[in-house]
Order: structure tokens, then sequence, then C-alpha cells
């Protein structure tokens, strides 16, 4: 099982810096997908004890939702606002990955700081979490389109939820439900708002909605 | 007190039937001033026995917020400043009823406001908990910040109503701190745990500034006055007159009630002497100034808090001399000052409401000639005019004696130069400030009233509806009626004047008897002197019998085709007084000048803006604005530049946070 969890963290970090790096939309969301999916891994391959049905349920549904829905619902966002292909972001794939790894090395630090490697034992779960947290946060901050935003807020939640799975293995199953349904809904919300405001103004560039302030 | 506690929840009830009524105005109108009646005849027969004298009583509920407790009380200082509260709120909801008639606002917000209002300055007037008190006195700010910006619609109105909830607040911070000071020293926002609270020098003079400055605010003590003189004009008359007649008199509530829980600092005498005098005099000066009728009577509240503070000062002289009589004389003419100021000033913003209803103008200028369009306005304002003045034998003049007895009592009883200057200085304020008051007050009643009409709308002005006149004669009635019996009025002073003193009762009622006696006099001399004019206008009246009377028009100079404007205007009969005042007004002329042998249009204007706000206040926001506005910068519209702000402030907090322990 270790090998496997290890396989599983090195795959959430590999996309993460992925994300970062790649250029065309299309990849950002293929790459989200497969990072949704290695997500839905975890709580089935972290189970000790318990009836398995909880974790397996949970993890299908993750891996359902980010790796087939969450990908779908923004690509034919993306397709029917007609944006451009390219990521065009504010700071460059190199400099990104930079910052990438420069938040992996922070979140070990922190993980190391709030002494939670205690939990989980063995693996690097903990700071990989918390790097697809900030990972998440930086791919907001620092690209343009909306898209990628909403793809950001989804890495974000897959850091949370890698945290929580192995914060607390036990974190009852209604509220992780819960949370992705408020993830789903999110996106979905923010798909549809993308589509209208790209109606609306001719672009998705979230930093041109600065016209709007007062 | 339960009386009382029904009648707020009356109030409150009506304002929130007014609300629901949508845009049935009739309805509105009903529950709103209904309620505010109904809920304000239920309270005024506990307030009066209380400040009879009544037993003090109090009621203390547990509340989960910290620090706070549902504890109020009523007592004799309470019980007065209720009353004029409650008689002057029912009476101006009346008045609301005929003037938000025919305005084509919404009628539901206007009364709910109005209701809030009053069931808040009932309770600030209550609680008995600084949390409560907080609470009661930010619901009033704000209620009474809506009502000002009820005719939203105008940029006026809404400037108003930003400098009105700016100094407002400024005022409740102040008011904040001292609270958090007080309860930090006693360990409880009760007010029982403050009684007597000991207190070093220090701290005590501390605490008495902010006190001064936070109600000073509220009150408009010069030169926190700022907010006034925009604020009344705009708000709806019968607001204004609610506003300046009874809301401003919280902060002098406020300031009773510290010196009667806390005690003053010997140096509060003179400082209130200071403030009095400042406050009357440069207010009845920038009131003379003014062009704009309502903001003429705001100036007045000015002048007026200026006379209650005189009163103040000249009782906490009296305290810390240890001169029962001064002290008894001067919070007596001060604390009934607050209630005639209610009843005249009440008046006469009714009666500028009445007269902007029926012309839609406020500008002095443009009106004249009212007397015969509009009797019982006029002769109502009369009443009050002569009554701000300080004239006997009306109410006005019956506190400020009060205050006059005081003063020379000190100054004549002094031993030496220095502790006679106090009363000197009342003195001459006093006399200054009731010779400039009648001044601007012939003045006003002369432009307005008097002469023709000078513009069209004036001409076409017609008498207002009863809903208006019944509120206005009553009030001048209770003006007349103070002013006739005024040692009923001191008589029953003694149980309050004793509360805030501190003084036995014994001591308190032979100084009320002494000044009543000589007020009887006064008062049999202004009896014998109505008697003489009544009869005298019973001989015109029987000697013009069966004679023929004509009307003509006034002497006209002999002009062959005079017109109304050639008539004196409000500017040119405050001239003279303005030109000898002229370096504390500042006033800006524009004119005009004639040019060429044969002249044609020329034209000449004044305006007094507020000396202390030009150079005081705007300086002071406009350097905050200036430096805060470098942070504008921070709004960038750019999403992504927020979430960045949001991420690098958690890292960094967290950095923070995890590195400290290392």
């Amino acid at each position: 099982m270790g090998n496997l969890i290890d396989g599983v963290t090195a795959l959430l970090l590999i996309t993460n810096l992925m994300l970062l790096g790649s250029s065309f939309l299309s990849s950002c969301i293929r790459i989200v997908a497969l990072q949704g999916v290695a997500v839905g891994l975890l709580p089935i391959l972290m189970h000790e004890r318990g009836p398995l049905w909880r974790p397996l349920l949970l993890g299908v549904a993750v891996m359902i939702l980010k790796g087939g829905v969450f990908p779908f619902v923004l690509s034919r966002a993306m397709r029917e606002a007609d944006v451009r292909r390219e990521v065009e972001p504010f700071v460059g794939a190199t400099l990104s990955i930079v910052c990438g790894v420069l938040a992996l090395m922070l979140s070990m630090w922190l993980a190391a700081r709030l002494g939670l490697s205690a939990i989980a034992p063995g693996t690097l779960i903990v700071p990989a979490g918390l790097a697809t947290m900030l990972i998440g946060l930086f791919v907001i901050a620092s690209r343009r389109k909306a898209v990628t935003q909403v793809l950001g807020y989804i890495v974000m939640e897959n850091g949370i939820f890698a945290l929580g799975v192995a914060l607390a293995g036990g974190i009852p199953l209604l509220v992780e439900l819960g949370i992705l349904l408020d993830a789903f809904v999110a996106v979905f919300i923010m798909s549809i708002a993308t589509y209208h405001i790209n109606r609306e103004f001719d672009h998705i560039d979230v930093d041109q909605l600065n016209k709007l302030k007062g | 007190m339960v009386p009382l506690l029904f009648s707020t929840g009356v109030l409150l009830l009506g304002g929130f039937a007014a609300l629901l009524s949508g845009k049935r105005r009739r309805w509105a109108s009903a529950f709103g001033a209904g309620g505010a009646v109904l809920g304000c005849a239920a309270g005024l027969a506990p307030a009066v026995s209380a400040a009879l004298g009544a037993p003090s009583q109090a009621l203390r509920f547990a509340w989960p917020l910290p620090g706070a407790s549902l504890s109020v009380g009523l007592d004799p200082i309470s019980g007065f400043f209720l009353i004029p509260t409650l008689l002057l709120s029912a009476l101006a909801a009346v008045y609301g009823i005929g003037y938000l008639r025919d305005s084509k606002k919404p009628a539901g917000p206007a009364w709910f406001h109005f209701n809030v209002l009053v069931a808040s300055m009932m309770l600030v007037l209550l609680a008995r908990n600084g949390i409560l008190f907080l609470i009661a006195w930010e619901t009033m700010a704000l209620s009474s910040f809506f009502l000002v910006v009820f005719e939203d619609e105008k940029a006026a109105a809404r400037e108003a109503g930003w400098v009105y909830l700016v100094a407002t607040h400024l005022g409740g911070a102040f008011l904040l701190v001292m609270f958090v000071l007080l309860a930090s020293s006693a360990g409880s926002y009760d007010f029982s745990s403050w009684e007597r609270l000991p207190m070093s020098p220090a701290f005590a003079g501390l605490v008495f500034i902010f006190a001064v400055i936070g109600f000073g605010t509220k009150a408009g003590f010069l030169p926190l006055h700022v907010w006034l003189p925009e604020a009344h004009p705009a708000a709806p008359s019968h607001v204004s007159a609610v506003m300046s007649g009874v809301m401003i008199k919280t902060g002098i509530y406020g300031l009773v009630r510290f010196h009667a829980m806390l005690g003053s600092p010997p140096q509060s005498g003179p400082l209130f002497l200071a403030i009095g005098l400042t406050s009357g005099i440069l207010g009845v000066l920038f009131a003379l100034a003014q062009h704009d009728l309502k903001r003429l009577l705001a100036y007045h509240s000015v002048e007026n808090i200026g006379i209650i503070s005189l009163g103040l000062g000249l009782g906490m002289t009296g305290v810390t001399c240890g001169s029962p009589a001064l002290a008894v004389l001067g919070f007596g003419g001060g604390l009934l000052h607050v209630m005639n100021h209610a009843i005249f000033k009440g008046l006469l913003f009714m009666g500028a409401g009445s007269i902007q209803h029926a012309t839609g103008l406020r500008e002095m200028d443009h009106l004249g000639g009212l007397l015969k369009r509009m009797p019982w306005t006029g002769s109502t304002f009369l009443v009050g005019a002569a009554a701000i003045s300080g004239l006997p034998p009306l109410n006005g003049f019956v506190s400020e004696f009060l205050l006059y007895l005081g003063a020379f009592m000190s100054a004549v009883g002094a031993r030496s130069p220095a502790t006679a200057a106090p009363g000197l200085a009342a003195l001459a304020g006093l006399a200054l400030i009731g010779g400039l008051a009648s001044a601007c007050f012939a003045k006003a009643f002369g432009i307005v009233f008097l002469g023709e009409p000078r513009s069209s709308r004036a001409e076409q002005a017609h008498e207002s509806g009863a809903a208006m006149l019944v509120p206005m004669a009553l009030l001048a009635a209770a003006c007349v009626l103070i002013g006739l019996l005024p040692w009923l009025v001191i008589g029953a002073m003694g149980p309050l004047l004793a509360s805030v003193t501190h003084l036995p009762a014994a001591e308190v009622t032979p100084v009320l008897a002494e000044a009543a006696a000589i007020l009887r006099w006064v008062a049999a001399a202004a009896g014998v002197l109505i008697a003489a004019v009544l009869m005298l206008a019973g001989v015109r009246r029987a000697l013009l019998s069966g004679r023929r009377v004509e009307t003509a028009v006034t002497w006209d100079c002999g002009y062959a085709f005079p017109t109304a404007r050639m008539q004196y205007t409000a500017s040119s009969f405050a001239q003279p007084l303005l030109a000898f005042f002229s370096p504390f007004l500042r006033t800006r002329e524009r004119k005009a000048g004639l040019q060429g042998h044969f002249p044609g249009a020329s034209s000449w204007a004044s305006e007094t803006g507020d000396t202390y706000r030009e150079l005081i206040f705007e300086p002071l926001f406009g350097g905050c604005r200036r430096l805060l506005g470098r942070l504008r910068g921070l709004q960038e519209g750019r999403m992504q530049i927020y979430v960045l702000y949001v991420g690098l402030a958690l890292v960094a907090l967290l950095i923070w946070t995890l590195g400290a322990g290392q």
C-alpha cells in the first residue's frame, strides 16, 4: 500500500508542476482531470479500518466528478465561449515552475513545523496536500483566463481533500460529500458565469473585469 | 418602568406596521403617527411622576452579549428629560401627518425611522448599562441619519447626511473609548458599578474630556457643531423639530448623567462656562448671517446649547466651591432651558416647515408678507421667536432668569475678582446672546412675515392644515403657560436638582422658592401688561366700531412705482451687526459693480459659511483623505491581485505564527 500511496502523492505533485508549465488550456484541463482521479484514489488507498464501501463511494464520486464531469463542463464552456487556446499567464512557465517548487519547499517546512508528519507516517501526503493548495492559489492569482481560475479553484480543493483524507481518515462521509457538492456547484456556476461574461464582454479575461470596479 | 417599556414597544410596533403598509400612505401615516402618539402618551405619566420625585425604579435582565445587560432605570433625571422627548415627539408626529401628506416619497420608511428614533431616544434616557446605552445611542444616530437623507434625490441632503454620519460616529467613538475606560476600571458596564467610582485625577480628567467631546458632538458644542446647520435644514421639518428640540439634548443628558454619577473635575465649571459663551455668542452670530430660515434655526440650536452649558458650568462651579444656591440655580436654569428650548425650537421648526410646505421656500429673501396669508403660523412663530429671545413673559425668560440670578449671585458673593470673573462673564455673555437673538428673530420674523411678498410663490402661500397648526398652537400655549406660571415649574424641579447636585432636598427647595418668589412678581407684572394691552385693544375696537376703516399699503418712501424687491432684505437688516463681527464670520460678498453712466442690471450676493468647518474640519478631513487615498492603489480591480493579497497574507501569517514558536 505504501508504494501506491507514494505513487499517488508523486502524481499529485507532478500534475501540479505540469499544470504550471503547460501553456494550452485543453491540456490544463486534462492535467487537472488526472489530478482529480489521483486524489480520488487516496481515500481508497489510505483506508485502514471500518467498512470499505464508504471510502470506495467517496473515491468513486470524486473520480467521476473531477475526472469526468468537471473537464467536460469546462471544455464545453471553453468551446462555447470560443476562447483562445493559450493560457496567457502573467507569470511565465519557467518562473511558475520555480514558484511551484518554492511552494513545495514551504509546505515541507510547514508540515514539519505544524507537527503533521506524525499523521500518515512515512508518506509525503501532508506536504503534498499543502503544496497543492498553495499552487492552486498561485494559479488563480497568476493566470488571466476565467477558465484557469476555475482550474486553480479545483486544484485548491484537491489539496484540501488530500489533506482532509490524510489528517482525519475519519472525516464523516457526509461532510466529504458536502464539500464535493460545494465544489461541483461552484464549478458549474463559474462555467455558466464565464459563458455569460463572455457573451456580455466578448472576452473572459479576468484582468479586464477591472473595468467594473467603482 | 413597565409602562415606559410598553410605550417603546408601541412606538416600534407602529413603526414596523408603517413600514409594512407599503404604498398605502394613509395607512402608513395612521400606523406611524398613531404608534408615536399612543406610545408617547403611555409613557408620559410615569415620566412626570419620576421627575416629580417618585421613587427610582430599575429593571435588569441578563443579556448574552459580553459586558451587556438589559438594565433600565427611571429616576428624576431620566424622567425630566423624557417629558420634552415624549411631548414634542407626539406633537411632531401629528404635525408629520400633515407635512408628509403631499410628499411624493413613500411615507412608510419615514414613519418607521421616526418611531425608531423616538424609541431609541427613550432607551438612551432609560439605559443603565454602557453597552445598552451605546446601542441605543447608535440606533438613534442611524435612524436620524435616514431621516436627514429623506429627500435623497437632492445632493444637498446627501451631503448633509454624510456630514452628520461622520460627526455622529466620531462622537460615538469617543463615547465608546470612555465607556471602555470606565468599564476597565470598574470591572462592569453597569452604570450602578460606575456610581462614585474612585478615580485618579488624571484618569477622571481623561474620562471627562472624552465625555465632553463625545456628548458635545451630539449636543452641538462649538466647534463640534458643524453637522447641525447641515442636518437640520435637510431633514423634514417635524424631524428637524425633534432632532433640534430633543435629540441633541441627549448629549446634555449624557453630561448631566455622568456628572451625577461620577462627579466632575474642579476645572469643569470654567470649561463649561467657556464652551457656553463661545457656543452661545458665535452660534447666534452665525444665525444672524444666514439666509436660509431652517439653517438660521439650526444655528440658534447651537446658541441655546451654549446657554444650557452656561447653566451647567455655573452649576458645576457651585458644586465645586460649595455654594448650594449657585449649584441649584445653575443646573436649574440649564435644565429648565432644555425643556423650554424643546418647546420653542420645536415650535419654530414647525413654523419654518409650515412656510416651506406652503411656499416651497426656505430663503428668507424670497418670502415676505406671510402674516396676512398664514395668520396662525405667523402668530405662533412670533410667540416662539419672542420666547427664544428670552423675553418675558414667555418660557425662555424663566430659564434665562434663573441663570442671570445664579451668575449675579456668584459675582456679588465672590470674595476676590478672580472668583467673580466666571459670574461676570456669564452675565455679560447672556446679555449679549439675548440681545443678538432678539435682533436675529426681529430679522427673521420681520422679513418672512411682514412687508410684501418678494416672490410669486410667497404671494400664493396658503395656511397649512389643522394637523400642522394644532401642534404649533399647543406648543405656543406651553410657551405662554410656563412663562406665566413659572413658580409651578420651578417648584417641581426640586427632586431633579437634588439628584443632579446630590444636595439634600432641604437645601434645594429654599433656593427654588426664592427664585420662584421673584418670578411671581415678574409674572404678575406681565399679567398686568397683558391685561392692559387687551384693554387697549378693546378700547380701540370700541372707538373704531361704527366707523369706516381703510387699509392701505405701508408707507413706500414716496416711490412712484415701488416693487417688493425694494424692501429691506434679511442681509441688509443684519449687515451693521455682521460688519461689526466680521472677523469671526468671514462673510464672503460677490458683487458686480455698477459700470458706465447708465448702469444696467447688477447683482450682489453674500454667503457666510461655517468658519470652523472651513478652517478646521475641511483641512483635517482633506488631509486624511489624501493620506488614505494613497491606499487606493491597493484596489487594483484585478481579481488575481486580490487573490494574491489573500494568499500572501495567509502564507505570511502562517510563517509568522509558526516561525515565532521556534
